[in-house]
């Protein structure tokens, strides 16, 4: 088989299926980190909402009901790192850190009391992914057509999310409310608007948006939950939002390139189209997310107060 | 004009204290103000002013004490409640987004537009016009981290105004401000008293005072010491209710006779500003052990960088920089203290201190990892703080002790720190920049006797500063900086601050 072949409008379909969860999860990290408070619990927090969402998906049939819970597991599982670190001041990598390992404890726990077992889940019948929707006209566009409107309910929410956050970020009053308190938090306080609050809402997006990213994993993606199926997406997404600028749409085509590394490998592995053992193209999407946080990161620069804990008794000078 | 005790209170404490962790900062302050006055706070680095504004604008919680605005009594539980009752304040230290451009700055908490959206052409006109109102010009659409110091302190003065503040807050809002600035600010502050604003401002220096203020409070660790109305009061009286003692207030210079071998040089220097365009253009200039050289200079005519240079903090482009007759331009700065080169940085927050650690950590800091600092590859934090401690007492640094942040000292104290550290360590030659913008007159009475020290001790100091008054107070010769090269010497005991001003803002010699 020739090597080009691999290169057809299939491959562009599967970038932005494998980019969605990357996608959600980095535009949540980015809201985060642009209200001041560094978020390495996306891993954590998106493999809770795939859990919530196949569980719920699973029991009451109804995958849009799986949706609504995943994306609330996330929302509720963020507030603990809220909590830790913007009510009791705790280092926010730690408490990222802590999130991680309990989330993967909490699910393995969760499936054994729920399912009687660990592992995957039992299948579920209807999933989100049973929704493919063709929209009328734009779907009929060749090579765009195919790869952008014709496709399942959370990959469209993704596109809306990008254009959503992009006009809360630049337009809205809160926006600019979340961009103050992530550069200089002081300012914000000082003209009455509380810090804590922006950094809540910051945290939670993050939660909400790795809920999403989860349930898409567990019930549009796939029919089952399994343990461990973030595999590194949601760091993945932190190096989506770093390359990406802390920006959404630079988090977005970010996460298009990590999506293009991953369906590339796949593609590469599934037709053995080189003499070489297969295992070497796993290895794609990681090379990919290292150069191009290597190579974009020394252009984009963090929020001035990202990851800075914020108390207001202490000197201001 | 009515007579001032029968003017309305607007706001007043009665019975103000603040306990942070080990220092009272406020004890028993009761203040009054006037409807339609200005205010002056007046006190020594350290005597709990900013703090008592903080505490006026819900900012810090008061330990005890009650505050009455407009006769009824107040609880303020975030700076959102003191606005929503008509205060403003204008911060000792910037309270803005550098990466927010100016009309975002400004409307920031209370932009203009219909629901969740912000409506930028209305912040844009409203900012325009604002600025028109009370003739400080600035670009709206500019990010803040690409204005002056000047244009950001115009940018924080609009943004009280635009709140429409009925008692307005000033701290040290002239600290970093050029004299035009100064009069600029000074003729928005006594409009808005007009309009029945009523103002509170808090300034080291004494002529400003008096120039500005009806009424001054004098504030000394923690306790108000006296009230006067600035029409009855000298300077030399405020000084020395302030400070508890007489304070001089130009030292006197004794004549002192500099050796004739330079200590330092630099030959056609050319530096590049961060934007890459040329900061120093060819500058040369010679300082001798023991005499005090002088550069005066409008800001932004490459004093900056001119520093940064001399320190290895940005490259040289061409030029030679000798210091007892070796070219240091290639030197680390690591190398160049180490050759007896000290310096006391303008920004003292961004060069000067690392504000999360200690003074002790701070006086060692670069002399580190030699005695008394270090044993072998150890810190030796005992010696550390001994040290520190003497240096506290010699300095008066106001602070509870060694080990307390320099992040928690007021702003006079951390400058303090950083001219105890580098006065301290016998150097050959020293550059000062700015040495004591923000601190009181009894605190720049001893730096201004420690500069001169210096000199009879036969260091070359170079000395940049903004303030005319300080160069005549100390300089033996001055250099005039006129974009990036020095354009003229003039001998202190033959010229005046007006020809010096001349030369400063570009002005040419007429041939004669
Ligand atoms: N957040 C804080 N925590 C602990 N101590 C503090 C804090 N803020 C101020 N202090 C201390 O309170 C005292 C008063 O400080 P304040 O900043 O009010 O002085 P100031 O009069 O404004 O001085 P300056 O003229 O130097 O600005 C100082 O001793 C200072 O070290
Ligand atoms: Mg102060």
């Amino acid at each position: 088989m020739n090597v080009l072949s691999i290169f057809n409008t299939d491959l562009l379909v599967a970038m932005v299926r494998l980019s969605t969860p990357i996608t959600l999860a980095a535009i949540g990290a980015t809201i985060c980190e642009r209200s001041g408070v560094v978020n390495i619990a996306m891993e954590g927090i998106m493999i809770v909402g795939a859990f919530f969402a196949a569980v719920v998906a699973y029991f009451t049939g109804s995958p849009w009901l799986g949706l609504v819970a995943g994306v609330f597991a996330g929302g509720v599982y963020s507030m603990i790192h809220a909590a830790a670190t913007v009510s009791l001041h705790l280092d926010h990598t730690v408490s990222g850190a802590v999130l991680n390992i309990l989330a993967f404890g909490l699910t393995r726990y969760l499936m054994v009391l729920v399912f009687g077992h660990p592992g995957t889940s039992e299948p579920i019948a209807r999933t989100l992914g049973n929704f493919q929707v063709a929209i009328p006209l734009l779907s009929r566009i060749p090579v765009i057509g195919p790869i952008f409107f014709n496709q399942t309910p959370i990959v469209y929410l993704s596109f809306v999310m990008v254009i959503f956050f992009t006009w809360f970020l630049k337009k809205t009053k809160t926006g600019l409310h979340v961009r103050a308190s992530g550069e200089h938090p002081l300012a914000l306080e000082t003209i009455g608007v509380s810090v804590y609050r922006m950094r809540y809402l910051g945290v939670i997006v993050s939660g909400l948006m790795g809920g999403l990213a989860g349930a898409y994993l567990s019930i549009e993606n796939s029919a089952s939950f399994t343990e461990g199926m973030t595999n590194g997406k949601g760091f993945i997404a932190m190096a989506a939002m770093i390359s990406g600028g802390w920006r959404p749409v630079g988090a977005f085509l970010a996460s298009l390139f990590f999506g293009f590394a991953d369906a590339l490998q796949i593609r590469f592995q599934v037709f053995k189209v080189l003499q070489v053992p297969e295992e070497i193209f796993i290895i794609f999407p990681y090379i990919a997310t290292l150069l191009a946080v290597a190579g974009l990161v020394r252009r984009s620069r963090p929020p001035k107060a990202d990851g800075v804990d914020f108390m207001i008794e202490r000197p201001e000078e | 004009m009515a007579s001032k005790s029968e003017r309305k209170v607007i706001l007043e404490t009665r019975g103000v204290y603040k306990q942070f962790p080990k220092v009272l900062a406020n004890q028993d302050v009761n203040i009054k103000l006037h409807e339609g006055e200005i205010l002056c706070l007046l006190g020594e680095n350290g005597a709990g002013k900013s703090t008592l504004m903080n505490i006026l604008y819900g900012l810090y919680k008061p330990t005890a004490g009650e505050m009455y605005l407009n006769g009824r009594s107040v609880v303020f539980s975030s700076p959102k409640d003191a606005i929503r009752l008509g205060l403003g304040m204008v911060h000792q230290h910037f309270m803005l987004v550098e990466t927010l451009t100016v009309t975002e700055n400004i409307i920031l908490g209370s932009e203009p537009g219909r629901g969740v959206q912000i409506d930028y052409r209305e912040a844009r006109k409203r900012v325009k016009e604002l600025s028109e109102t009370y003739g400080l010009k600035i670009d709206p659409d500019a990010m803040i981290e690409n204005l002056s110091v000047g244009l950001q302190q115009r940018v924080e003065i609009l943004k009280a105004l635009y709140r429409d503040a009925r008692i307005l807050i000033l701290d040290e809002p002239t600290a970093v401000l050029t004299p035009q600035e100064v009069e600029e600010l000074f003729g928005v502050i006594k409009e808005l008293r007009a309009s029945g604003v009523s103002i509170i401002i808090i300034t080291h220096k004494l002529e400003e005072v008096l120039d500005i203020s009806d009424r001054v409070y004098i504030l000394r660790r923690g306790k108000i010491e006296g009230e006067r109305a600035t029409a009855d009061v000298n300077k030399e009286e405020l000084a020395n209710l302030m400070v508890g003692r007489s304070v001089v207030l130009t030292v006197h210079r004794e004549p002192h006779e500099p050796h004739p071998e330079p200590v330092f040089e630099i030959e056609n220097l050319h530096v590049l500003d961060d934007r890459a365009y040329p900061a120093v253009n060819g500058l040369t200039l010679s300082v001798r052990p023991g005499e005090v050289v002088g550069i005066a200079g409008v800001d932004g005519n490459g004093q900056s960088e001119l520093a940064d240079a001399i320190m290895g903090l940005r490259p040289v482009q061409s030029g030679r920089l000798l210091h007892l007759g070796s070219d240091i331009a290639r030197m680390s700065t690591k190398e160049r203290i180490g050759r007896s080169i000290s310096y006391v940085p303008a920004d003292r927050q961004r060069y000067g201190l690392v504000l999360s650690m200690t003074i002790a950590e701070n006086i060692a800091m670069g002399y580190h990892d030699r005695s008394p600092n270090a044993r072998g590859i150890n810190l030796d934090y005992p010696a550390m703080a001994r040290r520190a401690e003497e240096l506290i007492g010699q300095f008066d640094i106001r602070a509870p002790g060694p080990l307390t942040p320099a992040g928690q000292l007021s702003g006079g104290n951390q400058q303090k720190v950083i001219l105890a550290r580098e006065f301290t360590r016998k150097p050959t030659f020293l550059l000062v920049s700015q040495p004591t913008r923000g601190l009181d007159v009894g605190a720049i009475e001893y730096i201004h006797s420690e500069v001169l020290a210096m000199r009879s001790q036969d260091v070359g100091v170079l000395m940049i500063s903004l303030e005319l008054e300080e160069i005549f107070a100390l300089a033996d010769r001055i250099l005039v900086l006129y974009e990036g090269a020095i354009v003229k010497e003039l001998d202190p005991d033959r010229t005046d601050e007006r020809e010096v001003g001349f030369f400063m803002t570009g002005g040419k010699e007429k041939a004669s």
